[in-house]
C-alpha cells in the first residue's frame, strides 16, 4: 500500500511512452522490501514522499519547493544546489531533497561496472533517484540529506575517482556530441577538447568567479548535435577550409537508387526517386554545386558548409582535411535581455592538443568579462552593453567581413581620435578667421 | 537508520581530500570498437528508425540501437540497463544529448536478439522501458528541465507533459514520415535550463501574475537592491510599507511594467509569483540549431498561453499534434518546420495550424521587436 494515494501521478503510468512514474513506484517498492537489509542513510520513504509530494503540485498546480538554500562541499562554491520541501511535516522523507551533479564522461559513454558503482553509491546515500542526465550535461543525482553530502564527494572522489560538476556562478560542466567516436562530420577530437579544457578550468569550475554562469560547448560539425550555437558562452564548432571529397561512382549510385538518401533517414514515407538537382543542388543554401555530365561538380570556395549535401549523400561526400573549428560566442537563453544566439568571433582555428591558442582566447575573454561584466551579466549581454568592437578589441582579433551578417545600415561609428588625421582638438579662433560668427 | 561513515572526517575536512579530479576520462569508457576506429569512420546508415551502422576505414561495423528513456531514472532502472549491456553489449552503453540510450553491438547478429530484447521489457502498468526509436526524419526525446519534482522556480512541470506528449507523438518517435527532424523541447520556466529557445517545437512555462510581496519578511529576507537591480523592465522600486503598526522596508511593483520573468524571485524569496491561475505553457515554434541549409533560427511564439492541465496537458498535446500533422501533410522533404514556415508566410502558418492570432504574438519587447514587424507589401490573403 503506497503511503500517498496519487490518483492523478498513476494517470502517468498508461500509455506506450516510457512512464517515470511506474519507474519511481518501483524504486519506492523496492526501498520499501530491501529496508530491513539495507541501512539507507537517507530515509527510506523518499520515493514514496517525493511522490506524494509532486502529486500535491499536480493538485495546486505550483510546485512545493522552497527557494534555493546554501549547501555545498568543503572548498567548492558548485555542484550541489540546495533543496528544501514547503511541506516538510507532510512529506519528511523530502525535507531535505539536495541535488549533486556529477560530471559526465565525454559522449556519455558508460561502463556498466561504473554506473553500477553509481547506483551502489546513490541507493545507499540518496534517493536512488537521477537525471540521466541534466540539461548541461551532468549525472543529476536528485535528493539527499545535508550529511550526505560530504560522504558522498568522498565516495565519489576516493572510491570512483569522479568529481562534482559545476553550478552558480562558475564554469559550468562543458559538454560535447559524440564526434570522432563514432561520427564521420566531426572535424576535431570534441571529446578531448573538452576534457581538456574541463580539466584545465576545474578551478573556475569547482569555485565561483565569474559575474554569472559560463557554459562551453563541443560540436564537431555545424550540424550542432549539442546545440552549442544556441546555449553556450562559447561554442566550438567543427568545420573545415579545404575542398569536400567527392566519390562520383557513389554519387551515380544515389541517382541510380543503389544507395538511400539521407542515409535512409525517410524511410517512413514514398518520396519518390532521388533526385539530386532538387534535392541536393538547388538545396544548397549558396549554389556552388552543379552537374557536368555524370561528374558532381562543386566550388568549394564558395561552398559555406552548411551540411546538406553531406547530409543527404554520406556515402559520397565527405568533409574535407584541412579541419579545426569556428568559436562562437554569448549564446543564451531569455533571461534577462532576450535569447541570443552564439555570435562568429573566430571563423577559423586549429583544434590540436594542447589547445593553447584556443584557450589564450579564452581567458582574454574571461578577463574582460570578470572585469567589466555586471553581477549575473552573461557573456552576450556583456558584448551587447559593450559592443562586438570591444569584444574584437579584447581578444586581439581582426575585424572580418565573416563577424557580420551584414555592415551597419547606419553611419554613426564611434570613431576613435587616433583614427582621424589631427585628432580633436581645433582652435575656434583660428576657425574663425574663415567663417564669420 | 544508524549513520555509516565513508570515510570522511568532519572534524579534518581537509584530511586526505581528494578535489579537481574532474570526470572520469572519456577513453576509460569507450567500447573496443569505438576506440579502435575513433576518427576513421567512413559512413552511417539506417537500417529503420532507431536501428543504425557506421562503418570505418578498417571495414569494422558498429550496430547502435537507440532508446527512449525518461529523463527521470531511478538506479532500479539503469541497473536493468546495464544487464542489458552486459548481455549484449559486452558492457557498454552510452546517453545521448536528448535523454536517448544507445546500445552497441559489433555484429548485425547481435542486433535482432538485442531490439527484442528491448521492447520486451515493460513497466508493470504496460509502459515500454526502451522503446527502439528517435532518429532521423521523426520526433525523438524531449530535452527538458525539472518541473515541479524539483524546482523552485516552475510555471509547470516537466515529467508529466513530456510523458503526455511523447505518448501523443509516440508513432514519429517509431516512424521517419516527416519531411526533416523535428525536435520538441521543454523549460518549465523561462530560466530555461533546457534552452528550448531554438526548437522545432518549444513547450514553455510561464507565469502571467506579478509577486506577491512577503512584506513582513522581505527586509529579512533579501537584499533589497539586488531585487530591484533584478528587474529588467525596473518595475520595482524601494518602498516603506506598514506591517502591524510597524514601518518596514520593501519593495513596491509597478504591475503594468511585470512580465512575469521571475527574476526577481530568483534574487529574492519574498516576491514568490507562482499561482495555479496565472502559470501556464507557451508554444513556441520554428527554431532550429543546425546550420543545414538555413542558418540557425529561435522558436517563435505560437500560442500565448494554455493553463495548466494535469495530469496529461490534454489542451497542449493536441496543439503540438495538430502543428506535426500540418507540417507532416505540407512540407517539403528536408524542410525543417520553421524553414516550411517561412516558405509559406506566417500569416498561412496561423491559417493552416487554425491557431488565433492574438496582441500577444506581436513582439514588444525593446529593439529587436520592430524586427520582426512586417515592413513589405509582401504578403498573403
Amino acid at each position: 500500500m503506497a503511503k500517498h494515494p496519487t490518483p492523478l501521478l498513476d494517470q502517468l503510468e498508461s500509455g506506450p511512452w516510457p512512464s517515470f512514474v511506474s519507474d519511481l513506484k518501483a524504486l519506492a517498492e523496492h526501498r520499501a522490501q530491501t529496508a530491513s537489509k539495507i541501512e539507507y542513510q537517507i530515509p527510506v520513504e523518499v520515493v514514496e514522499d517525493i511522490m506524494g509530494l509532486l502529486e500535491l503540485s499536480y493538485k495546486d498546480g505550483t510546485t512545493h519547493w522552497k527557494h534555493g538554500g546554501i549547501v555545498g562541499v568543503f572548498g567548492y562554491g558548485g555542484g550541489v544546489i540546495g533543496r528544501y520541501c514547503d511541506q516538510p511535516e507532510k512529506f519528511p522523507g523530502v525535507a531535505h531533497f539536495h541535488t549533486m551533479r556529477v560530471a559526465q564522461p565525454g559522449g556519455k559513454f558508460y561502463k556498466t561496472e561504473y554506473l553500477r558503482q553509481l547506483c551502489d553509491l546513490w541507493d545507499f546515500r540518496g534517493s536512488g533517484i537521477t537525471n540521466m542526465h541534466g540539461s548541461t550535461g551532468d549525472i543529476i543525482f536528485l535528493g539527499t540529506t545535508t550529511p550526505q553530502l560530504e560522504e558522498i564527494f568522498y565516495e565519489l572522489t576516493h572510491k570512483l575517482n569522479q568529481d562534482l560538476g559545476g553550478s552558480g556562478s562558475n564554469l559550468r560542466t562543458p559538454s560535447d556530441c559524440i564526434g570522432q567516436a563514432r561520427c564521420e562530420w566531426a572535424c576535431y577530437d570534441t571529446q578531448d577538447l573538452c576534457y581538456q579544457l574541463t580539466m584545465d578550468y576545474q578551478d573556475e569550475l569547482h569555485r565561483p568567479a565569474f559575474p554569472y554562469k559560463m557554459k562551453f560547448k563541443f560540436d564537431g560539425c555545424p550540424n550542432g548535435c549539442v546545440a552549442s550555437i544556441a546555449r553556450a558562452d562559447f561554442s566550438f564548432i567543427g568545420t573545415w577550409r579545404d575542398d569536400i571529397k567527392i566519390d562520383q561512382e557513389a554519387v551515380q549510385a544515389y541517382i541510380g537508387g543503389e544507395l538511400k538518401p539521407n542515409a535512409g533517414e525517410h524511410s517512413g514515407r514514398d518520396w519518390g526517386k532521388f533526385d539530386i538537382q532538387k534535392e541536393v543542388i538547388r538545396l544548397c543554401p549558396t549554389q556552388c554545386m552543379w552537374m557536368e555530365g555524370k561528374k558532381l561538380m562543386i566550388d568549394n570556395k564558395e561552398c559555406n558548409r552548411c551540411m546538406h549535401c553531406l547530409n543527404v549523400m554520406p556515402r559520397a561526400l565527405r568533409i574535407g582535411d584541412d579541419r579545426g573549428l569556428s568559436i562562437l560566442v554569448g549564446a543564451k537563453a531569455p533571461i534577462l535581455d532576450g535569447a541570443q544566439m552564439g555570435s562568429l568571433l573566430v571563423p577559423f582555428i586549429k583544434a590540436e592538443p594542447p589547445y593553447e591558442e584556443i584557450k589564450e582566447i579564452i581567458e582574454k575573454i574571461w578577463d574582460w568579462w570578470m572585469e567589466e561584466g555586471k553581477n549575473r551579466e552573461r557573456l552576450g549581454e556583456l558584448i551587447k552593453r559593450q559592443g562586438f568592437q570591444k569584444l574584437l578589441e579584447v581578444s586581439g582579433i581582426q575585424p572580418d567581413p565573416r563577424h557580420v551578417k551584414e555592415p551597419r545600415s547606419n553611419p554613426y561609428i564611434f570613431w576613435k581620435e587616433e583614427e582621424v588625421e589631427g585628432g580633436w582638438t581645433r582652435d575656434i579662433n583660428e576657425f574663425r578667421k574663415h567663417h564669420l560668427r | 537508520m544508524a549513520f555509516i561513515s565513508s570515510g570522511y572526517d568532519p572534524k579534518e575536512p581537509m584530511k586526505d581530500r581528494i578535489t579537481d579530479i574532474g570526470p572520469r576520462k572519456y577513453d576509460e569508457f569507450y567500447p573496443p570498437i569505438i576506440a579502435k576506429n575513433k576518427g576513421k569512420w567512413l559512413y552511417h546508415e539506417y537500417v529503420k528508425p532507431g536501428v543504425f551502422y557506421h562503418v570505418a576505414e578498417s571495414g569494422d561495423k558498429v550496430y547502435t540501437v537507440r532508446v527512449g528513456g525518461a529523463r527521470i531514472m531511478t538506479t532500479l532502472l539503469i541497473r536493468e540497463i546495464c544487464e542489458i549491456a552486459d548481455k549484449h553489449c559486452g558492457g557498454y552503453v552510452r546517453w545521448t544529448t536528448r535523454n536517448n540510450i544507445e546500445f552497441m553491438v559489433d555484429d548485425e547478429k547481435k542486433v535482432e536478439p538485442l531490439i527484442r530484447d528491448l521492447e520486451s521489457r515493460k513497466f508493470k502498468a504496460g509502459s515500454y522501458k526502451f522503446p527502439v526509436g528517435g532518429t532521423g526524419a521523426g520526433i525523438t526525446n524531449i530535452v527538458h528541465t525539472q518541473g515541479w519534482i524539483h524546482c523552485h522556480t516552475p510555471a509547470t512541470d516537466a515529467s508529466g507533459p513530456v510523458k503526455a506528449t511523447m505518448d501523443v507523438l509516440f508513432e514519429d518517435f517509431k516512424n521517419n514520415r516527416l519531411p526533416a527532424k523535428l525536435r520538441v523541447s521543454l523549460a518549465c520556466c523561462l530560466n530555461m535550463c533546457g534552452a528550448v529557445h531554438c526548437s522545432d517545437i518549444a513547450i514553455l512555462g510561464y507565469h502571467r501574475k506579478p509577486p506577491m510581496i512577503d512584506h513582513e519578511y522581505l527586509d529579512k529576507m533579501c537584499e533589497i537592491p539586488l531585487a530591484i537591480a533584478a528587474c529588467p523592465t525596473a518595475a520595482i522600486k524601494p518602498a516603506k510599507v506598514e506591517v502591524g503598526g510597524q514601518k518596514v522596508n520593501s519593495v513596491a511593483i509597478n504591475y503594468e511594467r511585470c512580465m512575469f520573468c521571475g527574476n526577481c524571485y530568483t534574487m529574492c524569496p519574498a516576491l514568490p509569483l507562482s499561482d495555479k491561475e496565472g502559470d501556464g505553457i507557451v508554444i513556441m515554434a520554428g527554431g532550429k540549431v543546425s546550420n543545414r541549409i538555413s542558418p540557425p533560427k529561435f522558436s517563435k511564439v505560437v500560442v500565448a498561453f494554455i493553463p495548466n492541465e494535469p495530469p496529461r496537458w490534454p489542451q497542449t498535446t493536441a496543439v503540438i499534434k495538430k502543428i506535426v500533422e500540418v507540417y507532416a501533410a505540407n512540407a517539403r522533404k528536408y524542410e525543417r518546420l520553421g524553414e516550411w514556415a517561412e516558405r509559406i508566410g506566417w500569416e498561412r502558418f496561423f491559417e493552416k495550424c487554425e491557431l488565433p492570432f492574438t496582441h500577444h504574438l506581436i513582439d514588444d519587447f525593446r529593439d529587436p521587436a520592430y524586427y520582426t514587424w512586417r515592413q513589405t507589401t509582401q504578403f498573403k490573403f
